[in-house]
């Protein structure tokens, strides 16, 4: 009870400086405009009254937008001098990782949670299914959670915030990438598509919340936190 | 009581820190006195739990540090040289966002830690715009919300001009009334002027460990006077002088026109009125008389430049 308290003290913080400073307003505003663009794109000029190619284009957008994200989270203490106040204080190493990162997940949720917006436009003029629309907002919660992780390893690497958001950018974009490259490759090699976030979040985005899609979003999260936990430990 | 025995840490192939052992005694002031690189701040961040030694170890009331990081952290106030707070809170909300992790009852402890330090005005500041001063005594209050009995300050007073130092200073000398404090400096008067004990560290060794009073005692009985005179060539004074009762040597020194000599006295004795008489009654003229300041600076001088390895007893 008294690790969970300090967890969410950590979390608390990092979500309050994430509103009280521009980049986070920025970053927000950049997704919308984006996401907005290409929803209302086929909105009027297909006519066409439906979200799935919004949720299509939301894992790539999310490689984008989520590394900007969490950038600062270690970088900026490294860079200010303040990881060794943090570093400091009597928390163990796990719940500063688990505090910033449930920070970064819960920041990207909001941040996506204006195009609901959008949801009820489609609700208003046509007839949506429900099954991908909740399907589609579960992933994103996943994709988030899984990108939120990866870019906070990247953060607890480097005191450069730039470099933080190119290397998470990077292997976010890779994961991305992974499983349309299989068309390249001899078909023995097709298994390598499980290891692309996107095979996995349109699984989830059909409305099919299986089991397995669930475990590969977790499985990275879990893999990232443990290696963000060693190198906070390590790199003093 | 803190005890650190046979503390190393390297940076790559640099021994930033080299089997340094020493205790510290309970509601002292401590100083780690040293130049720059040194191995002050990597010491204090051992003592802090920040890095962890390569060797040696530190014992927190019978607790190691390596086994019980955490409960260390909770007894030990840190403050990092400069004070790296975050800068984009306010001071109150900086100092309730601590009390919180640690888990303390906020609001009113917040209150009385800035009572002690004296930032009640600055309390709904951003702490990007407080001045060095108020930015270090906020530091010195975040170290201290917890009340630990242990207070680990890395150079508190670098930076702050005259007027802050003192303030700060005599912050240090209230809260080591009550508690043990280690702090670092490489600023020489600020050990004699609070510290109760000295420990000088030079590339990674601790060259000397005493109280400060006892050192500077140490330093007086290697008194050294400086004279210069005209009307007689070195040798004669020399032979004048030594036989002086508690003049150990007489030695020659860099004038271009009159003749200087540098007599190192023992003990206590006072040579000086006799040291005149001789050159008043040989009718030499003495153009200077002058006593070596005797303060920890020549101690510090001795120790560091020279990078002696010994011992001050």
């Amino acid at each position: 009870m008294e690790r969970f308290s300090e967890m969410s003290a950590i979390m608390r913080k990092e979500l309050k400086s994430y509103f009280n400073s521009p980049i986070a307003y920025i970053v927000i505003t950049i997704f919308l405009v984006f996401t907005g663009f290409f929803f209302f794109k086929d909105f009027f000029y297909f006519s066409q009254a439906e979200m799935r190619n919004l949720f299509q284009l939301m894992p790539l957008m999310l490689c984008f937008v989520i590394p900007a994200v969490t950038m600062r989270l270690f970088s900026e203490e490294r860079q200010s001098g303040s990881f060794e106040i943090l570093m400091t204080l009597p928390v163990t190493s796990r719940n500063i990782a688990l505090g910033k990162f449930f920070a970064g997940t819960i920041f990207s949720a909001v941040m996506v949670s204006p195009t609901l917006i959008y949801l009820v436009t489609v609700v208003l003029l046509g007839t949506p299914d429900f099954g991908p629309v909740i399907g589609g907002y579960t992933g994103v919660i996943f994709l988030s959670a899984a990108y939120t992780s990866i870019g906070l390893l990247a953060s607890s690497f480097t005191r450069n915030q730039v470099i933080s958001f190119i290397s998470a950018w990077a292997a976010c974009f890779s994961l991305w990438l992974i499983d349309k490259a299989v068309i390249f490759l001899p078909s023995k090699l097709g298994f390598i598509s499980y290891f692309g976030t996107d095979y996995h979040f349109q699984n989830i985005a059909k409305g099919l919340i299986d089991s397995r899609d669930v475990v590969y979003f977790i499985s990275i999260c879990v893999l990232s936190l443990m290696f963000t936990i060693k190198v906070i430990e390590e790199r003093r | 009581m803190i005890s650190v025995n046979g503390l190393t840490r390297s940076y790559g192939n640099f021994k930033a820190v080299d089997d340094i052992s020493f205790t510290v005694r309970d509601g002292e002031i401590t100083g780690l006195l040293g130049p720059n690189g040194a191995g002050k701040t990597t010491t204090l961040r051992m003592l802090s739990c920040y890095l962890n030694a390569d060797k040696g170890s530190v014992i927190v009331d019978g607790i190691n540090a390596a086994d019980d990081p955490l409960r260390i952290k909770q007894m030990i106030g840190y403050l990092p040289e400069s004070a790296p707070l975050y800068g984009d809170m306010l001071v109150f909300d900086y100092l309730m966002y601590i009390a919180e992790v640690r888990g303390i009852p906020g609001v009113q402890r917040v209150g009385e830690v800035a009572e002690t330090c004296r930032i009640k005005e600055v309390m709904h500041k951003n702490i990007n715009e407080l001045s060095k001063g108020y930015r270090q005594r906020v530091g010195l209050a975040h170290a201290m919300i917890h009340d630990p009995q242990i207070l680990i300050l890395d150079e508190p007073t670098s930076g702050l001009d005259p007027i802050e130092i003192v303030e700060i200073r005599n912050l240090i000398k209230e809260l080591g009334k009550k508690k043990t404090v280690i702090l670092s400096t490489h600023i020489l008067p600020e050990v004699e002027a609070t510290c109760d004990r000295v420990i000088i560290i030079n590339k990674g060794r601790i060259v000397a460990d005493d109280r400060t009073e006892l050192l500077q005692s140490a330093a007086g009985l290697n008194k050294k006077i400086i004279i210069r005179v005209s009307g007689a060539d070195f040798g004669t004074v020399k032979s004048a002088m030594t036989g002086i009762s508690g003049v150990r040597s007489v030695e020659p020194a860099d004038d271009p026109e009159l003749t200087a000599a540098v007599i190192s006295v023992s003990g206590n004795a006072e040579v000086r009125p006799e040291i005149f008489r001789i050159i008043a009654s040989n009718n030499w003229m003495m153009y200077e008389m002058k006593q070596d300041q005797v303060s920890l600076e020549n101690i510090f001088r001795e120790l560091t430049v020279g990078g002696a390895n010994g011992t001050v007893q």
